[in-house]
């Protein structure tokens, strides 16, 4: 075992639970390294402005993450970012994570805290036609729509609050959501069809996307009768929800329909000494709160698991 | 100003300079959104394994940020950050929108790959 490349525990994840891992676990003299496969602070730094975490009035995603970074930091946690699983190893009591570029890691516990990422369609012409007429965001890139007809597909909240907020920008939204009804708050339906700009195309989806160098048009599926039509278009804005990013756990710990990750309640997943917590586990409530609390019983639970763990192989008879 | 660790550039002479006076440049130009941020964060995350680059970013709303928003290249952008590569000055590749490490450290490694040097 190489000694500089072992750990006590890796967490994979540095979003608000990753990140409270690695400061509870530092702290308490164990080890710590955090790798991810994106940017420090998960989807917390997307989050403009946080004005419900307790102890801080007002301060935007990427601030609080850049605080929680240098508070692990700071206890002695070493955090990799942006970096590629190759492979991981859970079944023996050496865990082990080896990356893209051939580093190898070994730890006695992992904790799990990849979060999630929107969801796409995924299909044709969607990657090509990125920042080309397609977009996630209305706050980035509804001003380059002025006075240009737009598609909202989707049926949440964030759908219909972002078509209302862009119809400041296009001069028509179609709303394209493949159900009949919508799964948005009561308030959040009624302001949408209250909008003069805007109208609905239910019980549809996109299925294809078209442009040469920019979006001209799309192709709609009648989830009805499966009839395609195509429709020429300036823009299309996708909001439907998040997906758990933990592809590269299938088949390593136990996943649920929806692919999170099922934990008992000190974060425990069905494999010994596997720990889950944040976005990607399964839960009701998706909080900053609740990621860090998350995080703080995975690490508490995990220092216990790896205090057992040194106690059993020191009571081992020789 | 963006609040990133990246050199910012303030001034459309700024960024003259430094895509003047460097072989290999990177820079974002955007907001502190989610489609930027991450793209930021690459780039802090990458400048160590790429010394031979520099990397800044460019506030999109400074009005001095017209030399990239109204670049020939970028007149199809629908979508920030807009993201722009320039070697010996001249711009070789942009990008709209977020972008992932591996699209764009596929970009620096085919643009701005280190020749062979002699030793």
């Amino acid at each position: 075992m190489n000694t500089n490349n072992h750990y006590g525990a890796i967490v994979i994840g540095a979003g608000p639970a990753g990140l409270s891992a690695g400061i509870y676990l530092s702290r308490a003299r164990v080890r710590t390294l955090i790798l991810s496969e994106s940017t420090v602070g998960g989807q917390m730094i997307l989050t403009h402005e946080i004005a419900n975490y307790p102890g801080v009035e007002n301060i935007s995603g990427y601030q609080l993450s850049g605080i929680m970074k240098n508070q692990a930091k700071k206890f002695g946690c070493e955090i990799k970012a942006n970096i590629s699983i190759e492979a991981l190893n859970l079944n023996n009591d050496l865990k082990e994570v080896i990356l893209s570029n051939g580093n190898r890691f070994t730890a006695d516990a992992i904790i799990l805290s990849p979060g999630g990422r929107s969801r796409t369609l995924g299909v044709p012409g969607e990657d090509i036609l990125k920042g080309k007429g397609i977009s996630y965001c209305a706050t980035c890139d509804g001003d380059f729509f002025t006075n240009k007809e737009i598609m909202v597909v989707g049926g949440g909240n964030s759908a219909l609050e972002e078509a209302v907020s862009l119809t400041r920008y296009a001069s028509k939204a179609t709303i394209v959501h493949q159900f009949d009804h919508f799964q948005a708050f009561e308030y959040a339906v009624e302001e949408a069809e209250q909008n003069p700009k805007i109208s609905f195309m239910m019980e549809s989806t996109i299925s294809g996307f078209f442009g040469d160098e920019k979006l001209e048009g799309v192709e709609i599926t009648d989830l009805k009768d499966g009839s395609k039509q195509n429709h020429a278009i300036d823009g299309v804005f996708i909001f439907i929800g998040y997906v758990p990013n933990t592809e590269f756990l299938q088949g390593k710990v136990e996943l649920n329909k929806w692919k999170e990750i099922i934990v008992d309640p000190n974060m425990q997943t069905n494999v010994k000494g596997v720990f889950a917590a944040g976005d990607s586990i399964v839960k009701k409530y998706r909080q900053v709160t609740t990621a860090v609390a998350d995080g703080t019983i995975a690490a508490l639970a995990a220092s216990r698991y790896i205090h057992e763990l040194h106690k059993a192989k020191t009571l081992l008879p020789v | 100003m963006l609040y990133t660790n990246l050199k910012h550039l303030m001034t459309a002479a700024d960024h003259k300079k430094l895509i003047s006076e460097n072989e290999n440049v990177m820079v974002c130009c955007g907001r502190m959104g989610p489609m930027c941020i991450p793209v930021y964060g690459i780039m802090e995350d990458i400048q160590d394994e790429y010394p031979h680059v520099v990397f800044a970013d460019m506030e999109f709303d400074n009005p001095e940020a017209h030399v990239i928003r109204n670049a020939p290249e970028t007149k199809i952008f629908m979508g920030i950050p807009f993201t722009m590569y320039y070697k010996n000055g001249k711009l070789v590749k942009a990008t709209s929108s977020i972008q992932s490490k591996g699209q764009v450290t596929s970009i620096l490694d085919r643009e701005f790959e280190i020749s062979d040097v002699l030793v």
